[in-house]
């Protein structure tokens, strides 16, 4: 019988991740670990390609059947009993399930989830009538409810109007109202607001805060920008080439960051209130392919602190504060001081 | 012969770009314009930057593409000196244009689709050179020159670009930009496509180059935190149109503009002790109006009076000291107490 930590609503343990191509093996995502409180927020960040979609549609199951998934996605039910999401079968009804009614998705690009040939309606009340067992005149109502509390104007008419109708903006909050016609109990957001300018970013951004608050619900927001996450959530966790390399509570990872990739990061970010004709500090190189995977840390190419046993050792995870962990092997010996201080 | 100020190398008066809308199946029939740019005024000094800020659809691209005159303007005209004098973009003929573009040269924003999968990057850099009857010879050479000078390896050069990660592309786009010794280069959203790691780099060598060769550059971006470390002033357009011009640091330090402020405000800064109004504002860009009447900010503008309404408010110097640039367009910009960043 699997067992979770009590408080929380989704671990995801050793998650791995590859693709099998022609080319070669993609190792997209290599034993990930990380866990999501009930009713908080956690952050999955770090660049283009490090495994962050990866990682969330294997919680949803949603990766294509070339995707090799191993390791455990521990959901535990409104009654109490734990589901171990990678143990279910494909495209069974226990998934379908918990894709209908317990964990929703927002993507980057609302057409992709909002059907172009359904009205905005038909497409909010499908998971009412069919989960929640609502009548029509119920599900109209609710939708009306829901899109006027996403901030649509008009709700009454505009239900009936196919997404194309809608601007950008409201098709994003459309897409949420989706999200959460399920009522759901977990929602992923993947890149949210990443295709919007900055005063709509603004706007989304809260309006999913809000939801989030009103429905108690618990959140993984997906995001290459430091920035969104700084305001959005209560943990963060750093990923660089499909590994978690740092996790821990918002605050700590930016007012104590112990990865060197972490602090690179941090550093590279250009502030609102910098100087004109100052250098920002980068990392130096690219993110290497994932198609072959350097031994050892993952990191140690692009790292001016790397030593010579980073070559050879994939780094553990370390506990170097109350809920922080950082996988590195400059502070191995430190999980032993930390757990003499505590 | 046009005359400008002596360290002025571009100046833009009254920039105008209408796009006929047109409509009707067998007889097409132009209903109207789309009015990308509407009167658009500034000047650049010698190895300065000007930022040209905005969102989605305010006319950043259409400005530079009739400043590099890809695009035909409606109206208005383009100063720029030249080696042999002082010409109008605006009108020149082709021979003029072809002469003038060695000495003012663009950057694109999107680094996989800018560079021709095909050619090797001899071939791609060497391009402008080529066009311009440099022997074979005098090509390699330049060409190994510019990768250093960018920062990449001599022998990339017979590298296809698909072997480049999306900075080390950039890269190779602003050495194309280099090839001919320009003494502007128009930049737009040259950083918008890169990870957070690379980007940082990118802006480096751009500043690096500035520096080095006193380039002057238009800058257009989208990211207000990346502005603010390349450009000695900077205009925020609204609806094809600048709403406010100033001095960077206080334009971000004193904006006058309610739009102008609501940029700032919006973004979240990679800080979560610090203030994110995240409410800032209401609704969308809508796209550009067909016809003008009163301020294009006014459906959205929280402090929006009876003549904003009315009467399209004009860019005016509101700076007491001649030595200092601020240029608003609001009615109400003595009145209000906006909030910058410091
Ligand atoms: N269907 C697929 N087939 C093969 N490789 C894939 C597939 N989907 C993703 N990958 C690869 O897996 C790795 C992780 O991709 P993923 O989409 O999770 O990155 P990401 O962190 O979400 O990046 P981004 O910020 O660009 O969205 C990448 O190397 C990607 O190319
Ligand atoms: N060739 C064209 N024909 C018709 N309309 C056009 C054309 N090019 C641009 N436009 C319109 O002109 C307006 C300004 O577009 P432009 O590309 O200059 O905006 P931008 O500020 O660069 O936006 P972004 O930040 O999205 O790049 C938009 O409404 C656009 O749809
Ligand atoms: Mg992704
Ligand atoms: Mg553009």
């Amino acid at each position: 019988m699997d067992t979770m930590t009590e408080g929380n609503i989704l671990e995801v343990r050793d998650l791995t991740v590859r693709f099998m191509m022609n080319e070669g093996t993609v190792h997209a995502v290599n034993g990930v670990t990380f866990s999501l409180p009930e009713g908080k927020s956690i952050g999955i960040v770090g660049e283009s390609g490090c495994g962050k979609t990866v990682s969330a549609y294997s919680v949803t199951q949603l990766l294509p059947k070339t995707a090799r998934v191993s390791g455990q996605i521990l959901f535990r039910e409104k009654e109490g009993t734990i589901t171990d999401i990678a143990k279910l079968p494909v495209d069974g009804k226990e998934i379908r399930r918990i894709r209908g009614q317990e964990i929703s998705m927002i993507f980057q690009e609302p057409m992709s989830s909002l059907s172009p040939v359904h009205t905005v309606f038909n497409q909010l009340a499908e998971a009412m009538i069919l989960f929640q067992g609502m009548t029509k005149k119920q599900a109209r109502e609710r939708c009306v409810e829901l899109l006027k509390l996403v901030g649509i104007e008009n709700a009454e008419r505009r239900v009936d109007e196919y997404p194309f109708q809608f601007s950008g903006g409201m098709r994003q909050r459309a897409m949420i109202a989706m999200a959460l016609a399920r009522n759901p109990r977990i929602l992923i957001a993947d890149e949210p607001t990443t295709a919007l300018d900055v005063t709509l970013q603004a706007q989304v951004l809260s309006l999913i805060q809000e939801m989030q608050d009103e429905f108690k619900l618990s959140m993984i927001l997906i995001t290459h920008a430091l920035g969104v996450v700084a305001h959005m959530v209560d943990y963060i966790h750093i990923m660089y080439l499909g590994r978690v390399v740092e996790s821990g509570p918002t605050l700590e990872i930016f007012e104590n960051p112990k990865h060197p990739y972490t602090r690179g990061l941090l550093n590279s970010i250009p502030k609102l209130h910098g100087k004109r004709g100052q250098r920002v500090s980068s990392i130096p190189g690219a993110v290497p392919s994932a198609y072959s995977l350097p031994e050892g840390c993952v990191f140690r190419a692009r790292c001016s602190e790397r030593r010579s046993a980073c070559m050879y050792e994939i780094p553990r995870r370390i506990q170097v504060g109350s809920e922080h962990y950082v996988s590195c092997c400059l502070y191995d010996g430190e999980e032993d001081q930390y757990a003499a201080n505590a | 012969m046009p005359q400008m100020p002596e360290d002025t190398v571009l100046q833009v008066t009254n920039l105008k770009k209408y796009f006929p809308i047109e409509s009707g199946f067998l007889r097409r029939k132009v209903v109207g314009n789309v009015r990308a740019v509407d009167g658009v005024s500034f000047y650049i000094k010698k190895g300065r930057t000007l930022g040209l800020v905005g969102e989605s659809g305010c006319g950043k691209t259409t400005v530079a593409r009739t400043i590099l005159r890809a695009i035909d303007p409606t109206e208005g005209s383009i100063l720029f000196r030249t080696r042999d004098g002082i010409v109008d973009m605006a009108t020149l003929d082709n021979e003029g244009l072809k002469k003038a573009r060695t000495e003012i040269q663009m950057v694109f924003q999107d680094p996989y689709s800018s560079l021709n999968p095909r050619m090797p990057i001899m071939d791609i850099i060497a391009e402008p050179l080529r066009a311009h009857g440099y022997s074979r010879k005098d090509q390699e050479e330049r060409v190994k020159e510019l990768l250093e000078l960018v920062g990449l390896r001599a022998e990339y050069a017979r590298r296809y670009p698909h072997s480049f990660s999306g900075g080390q592309r950039q890269r190779i786009g602003i050495a194309r930009a280099l090839a001919l010794n320009p003494s502007v280069v128009v930049a737009d959203e040259p950083v918008s496509a890169l990870d957070v790691s690379v980007q940082a780099q990118v802006l480096n060598l751009l500043l690096d180059l500035q520096e080095q060769m006193g380039l002057t550059y238009l800058f257009i971006s989208h990211d207000l935190s990346v502005v603010r470390y390349l450009c000695d002033r900077v205009a925020v357009m609204y609806l094809g149109r600048i709403v406010e011009l100033a001095d960077v640091d206080i334009l971000y330090g004193q904006p006058r503009h309610p739009y102008t402020s609501t940029l700032l405000s919006s973004v979240p800064d990679a800080d979560p002790r610090s203030a994110w109004h995240a409410k800032a504002i209401k609704g969308e860009i809508t796209g550009p109006p067909r016809e003008v009447r009163g301020c294009a900010f006014a459906p959205r503008c929280p402090y929006a009076v009876g003549i904003c309404k009315s009467t399209a408010p004009e860019l005016r110097s509101i700076s007491t000291d001649e030595s200092v640039t601020h240029e608003v367009a609001c009615h109400l910009a003595e009145e209000l107490e906006l909030e910058g960043v410091s």
